[in-house]
């Protein structure tokens, strides 16, 4: 474990220095500003706009670094010529893939916080009011997804040749889900067979990342906090893609040159 | 070798040429800049005649925030959802909707994982007037979280006269914003100028919220005038606005005790009225009440 929380370590020290966060922090926070600035109808307290726009772009900046971040360890490591000294150490590649992903989904947690703060106060600032369970429960489904997403990129670096091609790979597939994987059923049952059949197995295999996506029409519109359960039930089903995309990726990199 | 003389014909061709081309030109530069200050809107210069298509999804969202985000997609049952709730309770459009309200859009769960969905989604009908997603019925002025939409709506389409209608009796109505609300009315007839959607509306600010007779009899007065100036189709499309627009002069008119006028207006709203029956018991009332004041009045004995 130490030698996880050791490269996981490093993950979280790149984040720092690189200004992706920072870039995407300042950009979500001088749109929401200029949005808040608008007059409508000399009406302070409306606030609903505001949140979901603030909600999107933090969506929005939190998957382009997740997925950003991700796409570039394993490539990176291997252009520098750092992997093979690495993994000299008293490091398993198992240990290396279970650190790169461990830190990628820490470093996304600490950009969640930040952005997360920043949308309770701001949707304080004219709500007054701080649903704090309900931004608990839609940080946390939000984190869970991303580490999906984290585990898939980090598969994708492993497959595909150049980060860039996985990173927009990855954004398609993870844009494809967030927008249609909820009606995808829907689709299947107008379907003639095989098709209906098929689209059904691509409902059933896909991890539906729209689940938490779709949570913020909930803390946008005030709805009450969702049971623990479910919330439970949904972490667990999507922490069973994140394992199964890691075991993947490690099953590929067993195989991998390092050179 | 070439001659310069050759050389001179090139250079005066090619001027011809020049020449030529900027005549050419010209005429349609002038179009393009006498239509470029036309359209000092930002938006419409950007998205030409699109706009329409974007303020109609602006004011399609605005009904999604009036519904605390529970409403159909494209792959949902909308049948319901066909003419906005936003615009429907105002009263100021004819309803499109079959079955009324009915909120079971969603349908039955088709399998597991949409049941399981369902409960990260907004899975409950609601209006933010009637309380929202809270169901807090003291919170009914959140009514007001759709206003940014119809605003944006409004600005992208400023022909469309519905946008203008809604925002004010939303403004007036929930959020007691009188001056806010005239001033959006005003717009709209800047844009519209012989709407009578929009007279209507405006009298009924004047006559409900400043109750100010006189300013309301004028405005719509004005509104049932430009109505007969439409052409005959519109006449037989807008028939909702005449009745409206006499049967609130008939009111008018009766609250200040002109009853004559009043039974005309009356008469006359049942003549565009699609219900004419409801219409024909308050004629009786303000005949009843002319008959007794009629009775009442006392003629004086002469004293020779």
């Amino acid at each position: 474990m130490r030698n996880i929380f050791a490269v996981a370590g490093i993950v979280i020290k790149e984040l720092y220095r690189r200004k992706d966060f920072y870039v995407l922090f300042i950009l979500t926070v001088l749109v929401c500003l200029i949005m808040a600035s608008v007059n409508i109808f000399n009406d302070k307290h409306i606030v609903r706009y505001l949140k979901e726009l603030c909600l999107l772009l933090i969506w929005v900046s939190s998957l382009v670094i997740a997925i950003t971040t991700t796409a570039r360890q394993i490539p990176a490591e291997r252009e520098q010529r750092t992997l093979l000294p690495l993994l000299a150490k008293p490091l398993t590649r198992t240990q290396l893939i279970f650190g790169k992903f461990l830190g990628c989904w820490l470093a996304c947690g600490l950009v969640l916080i930040c952005f997360y703060i920043f949308f309770g106060a701001l949707a304080a600032s004219r709500d007054h009011a701080w649903p704090l369970l309900n931004y608990f429960q839609a940080a946390f489904l939000h984190w869970i997804a991303l580490g999906v997403v984290v585990a898939l990129a980090l598969l994708g670096s492993l497959v595909f040749a150049a980060p860039s091609s996985n990173s927009t790979i990855c954004f398609v597939i993870v844009a494809t889900i967030l927008t249609l994987g909820r009606y995808l059923d829907a689709v299947a049952l107008a379907q003639p067979e095989p098709f209906r059949s098929l689209i059904y197995a691509v409902y059933y295999a896909v991890p539906h990342l729209e689940i938490p996506f779709e949570m913020r029409n909930l803390i946008v519109h005030d709805w009450p906090l969702i049971a623990w359960n479910f919330v439970a039930l949904d972490a667990l089903y999507l922490l069973a893609y994140a394992a199964a995309f890691l075991v993947a990726a490690c099953l590929v990199f067993r195989r991998k040159p390092v050179n | 070798m070439t001659s310069p003389r050759t050389f001179f014909l090139l250079l005066l061709a090619l001027l011809v040429g020049c020449f030529g081309f900027a005549a050419g030109l010209l005429p349609r530069f002038a179009a393009y800049e006498s239509r470029r200050h036309q359209s000092n809107d930002f938006f419409k210069l950007l998205l030409g005649d699109s706009t329409k298509m974007f303020a109609n999804s602006f004011f399609v969202k605005a009904d999604e925030y009036y519904h605390s985000g529970y409403y159909p997609t494209i792959f949902d049952n909308n049948s319901n959802f066909k003419t906005p709730h936003v615009a429907e309770d105002t009263g100021a459009v004819t309803s499109h909707n079959q079955g009324g309200e009915d909120t079971s859009f969603m349908g039955e769960p088709r399998d597991w994982l949409d049941a399981f969905g369902r409960h990260f989604i907004p899975n409950r009908h609601t209006h933010l007037d009637e309380g929202g997603a809270a169901d807090d019925l003291s919170g009914s002025d959140n009514v007001r979280e759709i206003l940014p939409w119809l605003k944006l709506s409004a600005r992208l389409d400023p022909d469309n006269v519905t946008t203008y209608t809604v925002t004010a009796f939303w403004l007036r109505n929930r959020m007691h914003k009188d001056k806010e609300a005239e001033q959006v009315l005003r717009e709209g007839l800047r844009n519209n100028p012989q709407s009578c959607e929009l007279l209507f509306e405006l009298g009924r600010l004047y006559s409900e919220s400043y109750h100010d007779a006189g300013r309301a009899r004028n405005v719509w007065e004005l509104g049932v005038r430009y109505w007969f100036q439409l052409p005959a189709e519109e006449q037989k499309e807008d028939r909702l606005i005449l009745e409206q627009l006499t049967t609130n002069l008939g009111q008018l008119e009766e609250t200040a005790g002109n009853l004559p006028q009043a039974l005309n207006w009356l008469q006359a709203a049942q003549k565009s009225s699609l219900t004419p029956g409801t219409l024909q018991k308050r004629i009786d009332a303000v005949k009843a009440k002319m008959a007794e004041q009629s009775s009442q009045l006392v003629v004086p004995k002469s004293l020779y």
